[in-house]
């Protein structure tokens, strides 16, 4: 297998690799190299940080085993190479009356990385996160497969899920799919005037799926302002995919600047009216709102951006308005900010997604925008809460622990896995995930 | 109308992105090569993907026994049959230098071995008066160059078979494509120094479907090779033996 000297960088674009990357397109090449030289696998790089980035070092990106390997129409369970994406699979079986239960926000995310990142969805509250509906994983151990579940090697699973490629590498896996009414979502938009409106609106909702957009620039009164959207999958007639399209350079830096997000973010509230509205769309334009503009993170400049993401149990929702009373100060937000209420469901010992409220927002990389983050980050911690893995880039060691609570379980299982450190990537070097405290 | 594709080396990128694009369309699809146990996957996908057939089949362009079951594979589906062929095979041209006998494999692999296939297979499709051969060339084919002159010469034997057979075929209403792609991002280029302007194999499929669909008989994919090879075939003879492209 040859390797390819490269620059790549995670979703966001502030942080940077160089390094030696291989790109298998069988199986039996895939086991070759994980024995002969073993490194972390890698998907589309839809994570924003540095989650899927080894600067120096070797990575093998899987994208080209994406095949569907099977189907069974009894169970409802697929088997998938782990380079399918996500939308792929959605957009294959929808029209057939089958959906992964779990989609996260954007349909470019392979199985792999959904698995490695235990995602979730704006069905969070009632599916649960990605992992819990993953039958079985075949991992590769340094060239040897070795079948895992959750009753079957359930505590290397239990690593395996969220626990960002450390165990080995996602060759392929089973994931139990959905059945549905059809391919297409009945939405409905409604405008949300405050905090208080917007928490009593997520905690009373029905809908499957649930998720608010945040004005993240509204203060005083319209805090908290937004708009809850609010979906069922059902049947119809789709009008066609329409045309995707292309952020064709790097935005000049004041694109996203304050004024300019502010005066979006004002017209994209009026957008639903007053009394609210219901539409019936494509599945794909709901579950996967960006995907249609290809390199939107283009719009952010060459420096980049960073998303924050925090989850606090449902007691700490003060704390979070607190945070995003600070994000409205600053000015600094862009339009990208959105809230929801979670469940409890997670599938593994450092998967994201505890009860509670999870808010999202996205900064231009600045340097007032990274000590806000940082602050943002403590009073996350400070409120029981924890930052996302997939999102994080700027984040320090010191709180990890205290955050996630069974990383120690997670870190035995992953020192039997990789003895010799061989899969670790930057955010696990950042983050110190691999060593005791 | 029913078809029926052959697929040689259909673990290639290139080929993959064909059969899932022919499965989409409800095609049957025979997937031959020597990776059974890859090619296996690559069927489930395709059946997965709307495929009404998709089997693996062994094939080995320098093992002309396993052409005929291959081909009578094909014969037992009713409709049309048609084929596509990827296998090729570019060891290093240095390599090839060194040790003199690669040259045959490189030569069976990208040229006599799907050429005998199709001799076998032609007489089928003629007698069923249809379907389609798309032939992949390229562009290296166009011209001999210091760098890759023993794949450039397979391929260049490749195209010169195609068009006679494209003459033969056009009679009985079987319409052969010659395919030239530049550089395509797959494994055998992957890591290169000195790729430029490469192209998806999705689109090189694509490109490839269009060219059926329209009956063109020689496409470059991307297009715009047609004239990057324009002009490096007009470089006079005595000038380019000089250069090192």
């Amino acid at each position: 297998m040859r390797w390819k000297e490269t620059e790549y960088t995670g979703w966001g674009r502030a942080l940077r690799a160089r390094g030696r990357l291989a790109r298998p397109e069988r199986l039996s090449t895939l086991i070759e190299l994980s024995a002969e030289s073993p490194a972390p696998a890698i998907g589309m790089l839809r994570s924003y940080g540095d989650v899927a980035l080894n600067s120096g070092g070797r990575a093998i990106d899987m994208t080209r085993l994406d095949r569907i390997l099977g189907f069974d129409p009894e169970s409802g369970i697929v088997e998938v190479e782990a380079g399918v994406n996500i939308g792929d699979l959605g957009l294959t079986f929808a029209a057939r009356g089958w959906i992964p239960p779990v989609m996260p926000g954007t349909g470019f995310a392979t199985i792999g990385g959904c698995i490695a990142n235990d995602v979730h969805g704006k069905n969070h509250h009632v599916a649960g996160s990605f992992g819990q509906h993953v039958a079985e994983i075949t991992l590769l151990q340094n060239g040897r497969r070795k079948t895992i579940g959750p009753e079957r090697n359930a505590g290397l699973f239990r690593a395996t899920v969220g626990g960002l490629g450390q165990t080995g590498v996602i060759a392929s896996a089973k994931i139990r799919m959905m059945p549905c009414k059809g391919d297409m979502m009945v939405l409905t938009e409604r405008r949300i005037d405050d905090w208080e409106g917007f928490l009593s609106a997520l905690d009373g909702t029905r809908a499957d799926y649930a998720v608010g957009w945040i004005d993240a620039t509204a203060r005083g009164g319209a805090l908290g302002r937004g708009i809850l959207e609010e979906g069922e999958i059902t049947s119809g007639i789709s009008p066609g995919r329409g045309r995707a399209r292309e952020v064709p350079f790097d935005a000049p830096h004041w694109a996203l600047s304050g004024p300019v997000v502010r005066a979006f973010n004002a017209a994209y509230f009026r957008r639903v009216p007053a009394a609210g509205r219901t539409s019936v769309k494509p599945i794909t334009a709901p579950f996967f709102p960006l995907d249609r503009l290809h390199n939107w993170n283009r719009l952010y400049g060459r420096r980049g951006f960073h998303q924050f993401q925090c989850v606090v149990p449902l007691a700490g929702a003060d704390s979070l308005r607190r945070m995003l009373e600070r994000i409205a100060d600053s000015g600094l937000a862009s339009p990208l900010a959105v809230l929801k209420r979670m469940g409890e469901g997670r599938g593994g010992y450092l998967s994201f997604p505890m009860e509670g409220y999870t808010l999202a927002v996205d900064f231009p990389n600045r340097p007032a925008a990274v000590t806000l983050i940082g602050k943002l980050e403590r009073m996350s911690a400070d409120a029981g809460g924890r930052i996302y893995f997939a999102k994080d880039s700027l984040a320090g060691p010191e709180r990890v622990a205290e955050m996630y609570p069974d990383h120690q379980r997670w870190l035995k299982e992953v020192r039997k896995a990789d003895p010799e450190g061989a899969l670790i990537t930057d955010l696990v070097r950042r983050l110190g995930l691999r060593e005791a405290r | 109308m029913k078809e029926t594709w052959i697929i040689l080396g259909a673990s290639s990128s290139m080929a993959r992105a064909l059969a899932r694009a022919l499965a989409g369309r409800g095609a049957g699809l025979l997937l031959a090569g020597r990776d059974l146990e890859d090619l296996r996957r690559t069927a489930a996908d395709c059946l997965a993907r709307g495929a009404s057939l998709a089997e693996a089949i062994r094939f080995d362009a320098r093992r002309p026994e396993t052409f005929a079951p291959l081909i009578a594979r094909a014969e037992r589906e009713d409709g049309m049959i048609s084929a596509a062929v990827f296998v090729g095979s570019m060891p290093e041209q240095a390599a090839v230098d060194a040790d003199p006998p690669l040259l045959e494999g490189v030569v069976q692999d990208s040229f006599t071995g799907p050429a005998r296939l199709l001799q076998m297979l032609a007489p089928a499709m003629e007698a069923r008066g249809g379907g389609t051969i798309l032939g992949v060339g390229s562009v290296a084919g166009d011209r001999g160059r210091v760098g890759n002159y023993a794949y450039g010469a397979a391929k260049a034997g490749f195209h010169t078979y195609l068009s006679g057979l494209r003459s033969r075929l056009a009679r009985s209403g079987v319409h052969v494509v010659t395919v030239k792609p530049g550089f395509v991002d797959t494994a055998m280029t992957w890591g290169l120094e000195g790729m430029f302007l490469v192209a998806s194999p999705e689109k090189v499929a694509a490109d490839m479907l269009r060219a059926a669909e329209r009956r063109r008989n020689v496409i470059y994919t991307p297009f715009f090779w047609r004239w990057i090879m324009l002009i490096i075939r007009a470089i006079p003879e005595p000038l380019f033996k000089r250069l090192s492209i």
